[in-house]
């Protein structure tokens, strides 16, 4: 393993305990969405191309945004 | 039930599966260790065979087609489901849940609807690349579908709508997924097994190379980034000013 690997393992197992720690979901997304983009690293270290740029597109933006809509949404109903 | 009895019950559980968990952990393989021999084989024969130079696409859209068949169809089908909940739902109950519209800069929206053409060649550039560099049509369709998005984010909902009709994406997601099934039965038309190769390969490293490969690249980029526009639209007329 090398130091690259070692330190994105670190990192990850870093933001994803964030991740599961932070209690705000509107928050959360923000922790999450890096966490997508250590992963994306990751892959890219471990020479897997392809899954990084599908990481980056889905993790990393559609994903958080489409959880952002829905909080959003569930927001004004409340209000 | 009290909290001292949650705690005992989460302990109960937590301990014995930290105690396998390390142990499961402690008798892996190396890390790196790779025994099978499928991988090198395919690496080993895959740009003869089939002319294409990244060999994961080789897999993905040939060796292994008809897997991909039905992870794109996971896509086709969770698009109609959000569609048919949403749009019923808002037809029925007619009601819509008003945010009101975020202020944004001129400069922004003007550079986000500048960017946008260039995002949606780049995913092009990927789809059609994908048997050379990393990269296909999934990955090229949801880069198309993030440019939406970027329009969406600095020029709000009428540039949204404007430029991603919804009627229009609709056929193109429908076009896309149905060449992949196409293609499968023409191979079987033509006496072989189903999505087995049939096109012309195609010189090695040249842009229309592989196949069948180049040819389904394309449709999976057009399924995944109209579908993922769709899906991406459908959410944002939940919150219409």
């Amino acid at each position: 393993m090398s130091v690259y690997q070692a330190v994105i393992y670190a990192l990850i197992a870093i933001f994803a305990t964030v991740t599961v720690l932070t209690r705000d979901p509107k928050v959360q997304i923000f922790p999450y969405a890096f966490y997508g983009m250590l992963l994306a690293i990751l892959f890219f270290i471990l020479q897997a191309p392809d899954v990084t740029l599908s990481e980056l597109a889905v993790g990393t933006a559609l994903i958080p945004f489409l959880v952002l809509v829905t909080l959003a949404k569930m927001r004004a109903r409340e209000r | 039930m009290t909290d001292r009895v949650r705690f005992a019950l989460f302990a109960a559980g937590i301990v014995p599966l930290g105690v396998f968990l390390v142990w499961a952990v402690a008798g892996l393989s190396p890390f790196g260790y790779y025994p099978g021999p499928y991988g090198d084989v395919v690496n080993a024969i895959a740009t003869a065979q089939r002319h294409v130079l990244n060999v994961a696409t080789a897999v993905n859209f040939d060796y292994r087609g008809f897997d991909t068949l039905g992870e794109e169809y996971i896509l086709f089908t969770s698009v109609a489901g959000l569609i048919l909940i949403l749009r019923e739902r808002r037809q029925t109950q007619g009601k819509r849940t008003s945010l009101g519209e975020t202020e944004r800069a001129d400069g922004v929206g003007a550079l986000s609807l500048v960017l946008l053409p260039v995002i949606v060649v780049f995913g092009m550039y990927m789809a059609v690349h994908g048997g050379l560099t990393p990269g296909g049509g999934f990955q090229g369709g949801a880069i198309i579908a993030s440019g939406f998005l970027l329009a969406y984010l600095g020029s709000g909902h009428p540039a949204f709508h404007a430029i991603g009709k919804i009627e229009i994406l609709e056929v193109f997601e429908s076009l896309g997924a149905a060449a992949y099934v196409v293609i499968g039965l023409a191979a079987l038309g033509l006496g072989l097994s189903f999505l087995q190769n049939f096109m012309p390969l195609g010189g090695r490293g040249n842009l229309v190379s592989g196949g069948t490969i180049w040819a389904i690249n394309i449709a999976v980029m057009l399924e995944v980034a109209t579908g993922l526009v769709i899906a991406l639209s459908e959410f944002l007329k939940e919150i219409e000013p």
